[in-house]
């Protein structure tokens, strides 16, 4: 298993456009991958799952991945997260 | 009946009644899973096809931005999560698709409907939308859509969704009128890129009216009528003409400067409170930000806002805005604006007291944070400070030694910032209006505050509703006290602005531009209006009805004279 934490610092956090990015780069990944946020978890493939953990700016997630490409899956996430999803 | 005005404009002409088609769905046991599951497939894979064939029809006929939604939709159906959990509906209950996709979309609505975030909330539309599409396949259904309106109409629905308006023929489109949906809704935000008007949040207005009813609705002041008499229709046809053709008027001014006929040039600007609405002000041809209401960063979380995310909300503004101006003010709160987690004191004047400035001198942790994310955001464009509620030049000094201090700690970190950024103040507390010429000689530029400035001057809350006669920015005291400032202002050589109502005001426009207001700060929809007006005035001769209104007595003989000598002229 591979985790990082990072910070939400677009201005829309986790919601729509960038939601459907994040979604759309952890499918990309064979692994497994979840968010926790709270202390709950979401899976990173699942945009429903993404948009109901309802993270905005400033909020901490951790992204944690099971598998093969596991580092890659989460360095992938959290770099998309760091680039603001590319806005 | 009233709504809320979303999108502005006025309509007239018959209802189409977009009513849900009542999909009724069945419970009902199955034998054979595998084919249940495969007709749940099939159907899955043409609803996406569907949304497909609606994302590059958008595409095309909107533009990227309208059609990201249909991207989500997809998202949506391809869901692992939501898909798995139908699926094992199916599986575990041995039961028909449509009610194992019903159960998951419930309990997603449910989710999302518990958020505390307005924004998400309206996401439910989309998982009701999504959700609607798969049934209406499984079951065969083809409802009414709107892509085979033969005549014009004004849409009347619950709600719209993405997918209805998509289909929509926008040129036989009026306008829409919903019963649910906010502002940010997925029927607002289509409604103001359509440029179409509408009103939403009116109760039972799809219980009252029917097809081809007459109604009228007009979406500056969210007002419908139903029924209307002929001289209802006549007076708003009127109204309609005159709204559209000042419209197109104003639409052509994006581009142009904003120069008096006499050929003095003043700058138009808008006040903004997120960085989000940076988009509506370029959109609008502002000429800069004039006021930056930095507490809005503040507001509406449970603790302050770190150095970064300040700077990054500044940041993004400044380069946006792509050298043009942006007056970032200093944290304004107290008064009405609390901020829980710094626990205040509660007082009995708030608006007299520990607020604005006098906080932030008091609490320089918070200050200097502040000072530290705007000077690191003035590498990124051309921003300047304003610290508002100053009464005492005391105040301004200790300020800008704050200011200093953290400047030279930002050097000794090698941060790059702009060393001479320009520093100034409101003028929104008549102490400082009246020692002005004081004052000027300190900073680079004032922005007179007009709301504060007359509820202080005339000793008028501006909020208690038995006293709103006596408050008026065209009470001749204010309109001295502007003239002074800006005069006082002028004399050292440096810029005087102003960022309260009255500068959006059109009848107080030609008379700002009189006095020799150099900015003017308002809401981005107002900009154009404004330099329609400006176009359309001469400073000199306005110079000269200014010496004549400051000699008459009340407010409202200002009024009059405003009205019967300048606005009725323009």
């Amino acid at each position: 298993m591979y985790s990082e934490n990072v910070t939400l610092k677009n201005e829309a956090g986790l919601h729509a456009r960038p939601a459907s990015l994040f979604v759309k780069e952890a499918s990309k990944y064979s692994s497994e991958i979840k968010v926790v946020k709270d202390g709950k978890e979401y899976n990173a493939k699942s945009i429903m799952g993404i948009l109901s953990m309802g993270a905005g700016m400033g909020d901490s997630i951790k992204i944690e991945a099971v598998g093969e490409d596991s580092e890659e899956a989460v360095k992938g996430l959290v770099e998309l997260v760091n680039n603001k999803f590319g806005e | 009946m009233k709504g809320i005005g979303v999108s502005p404009g006025i309509s007239i002409g018959k209802v189409f009644l977009k009513k849900e088609v009542n999909i009724d769905i069945k419970r009902k046991d199955i034998d054979n899973v595998e084919v249940e599951i495969d007709r749940l497939d099939e159907n899955i894979d043409k609803s996406i096809k569907e949304i497909e064939y609606l994302y590059e029809y958008t595409l095309k006929e909107f533009g990227q931005k309208e059609a990201e939604i249909f991207n989500a939709h997809r998202l949506m159906l391809e869901d692992p999560e939501f898909i798995g959990r139908i699926k094992n509906n199916i599986k575990e209950e041995k039961i028909n698709s449509e009610w194992a996709v019903k159960k998951a979309t419930d309990e997603y609505v449910k989710i999302l409907e518990s958020l505390d975030n307005e924004y998400l909330k309206e996401r439910v539309a989309d998982v009701k939308d999504i959700s609607t599409r798969l049934l209406k396949n499984l079951l065969g259904i083809k409802g009414v859509e709107l892509s085979s309106l033969e005549d014009e109409y004004i849409i009347v629905s619950d709600d719209l969704t993405p997918s209805d308006t998509a289909q929509m023929r926008k040129d036989k489109v009026l306008g829409f009128v919903t019963e649910f949906g906010g502002r940010t809704s997925h029927t607002s935000i289509m409604a103001r890129t359509l440029e179409l008007p509408a009103i939403v949040g009116v109760k039972d207005i799809t219980k009252k009216v029917r097809n081809e009813d007459i109604i009228i609705m007009d979406g500056n002041e969210g007002l419908v009528i139903l029924n209307p008499s002929e001289e209802e229709i006549e007076k708003y046809k009127e109204k309609k003409n005159s709204y559209e053709k000042f419209k197109k008027d104003l639409n052509k001014l994006k581009g142009e400067k904003s120069i008096s006929k006499d050929e003095i040039k003043v700058e138009i600007a808008a006040n903004i409170g997120t960085p989000k609405d940076i988009d509506k002000v370029l959109e609008h041809d502002g000429e800069g930000v004039g006021l930056y209401r930095s507490e809005f960063l503040y507001m509406d979380r449970d603790k302050l806002p770190t150095e970064e995310e300040q700077f990054e909300a500044y940041r993004v503004v400044a380069e946006k805005l792509d050298g043009k101006p942006l007056v970032i003010r200093t944290l304004d709160v107290g008064g009405d604006k609390d901020l829980p987690y710094l626990n205040l004191p509660e007082e009995m004047n708030p608006f007299l007291g520990y607020r604005a400035i006098r906080l932030c001198l008091d609490r320089t942790d918070i200050f200097k944070i502040q000072l530290r994310a705007i000077l690191k955001s003035s590498a990124y464009g051309n921003v300047k400070i304003m610290f508002p509620m100053i009464s005492n030049i005391d105040e301004l000094r200790k300020a800008k030694d704050i200011l200093e201090e953290v400047k030279s700690e930002l050097r000794s970190e090698n941060i790059k910032f702009n060393e001479d950024i320009e520093v100034g103040i409101m003028v929104e507390i008549p102490s400082t209006a009246i020692q002005s010429d004081i004052f000027a000689k300190e900073v680079d530029f004032f922005s007179i505050g007009t709301n504060d400035l007359i509820q202080y001057t005339l000793a008028v809350d501006r909020g208690n509703q038995d006293i709103s006669y006596l408050y008026s920015q065209y009470h001749p005291a204010v309109l001295r006290l502007i003239k002074m400032t800006i005069e006082n202002g002028h004399k050292e050589g440096i810029w005087v602005g102003m960022c309260g109502e009255a500068a959006g005001d059109e009848k107080l426009i030609p008379i700002l531009l009189g006095m020799g207001l150099d900015e003017f700060s308002m809401s981005a929809s107002s900009m154009l209006m404004a330099r329609w007006i400006i176009k359309n005035t001469s400073k000199v001769e306005m110079e000269e009805k200014v010496e004549k209104i400051l000699t008459l007595g009340s407010p409202q003989e200002v009024e009059k004279y405003i009205d019967e000598k300048i606005t009725s002229k323009i």
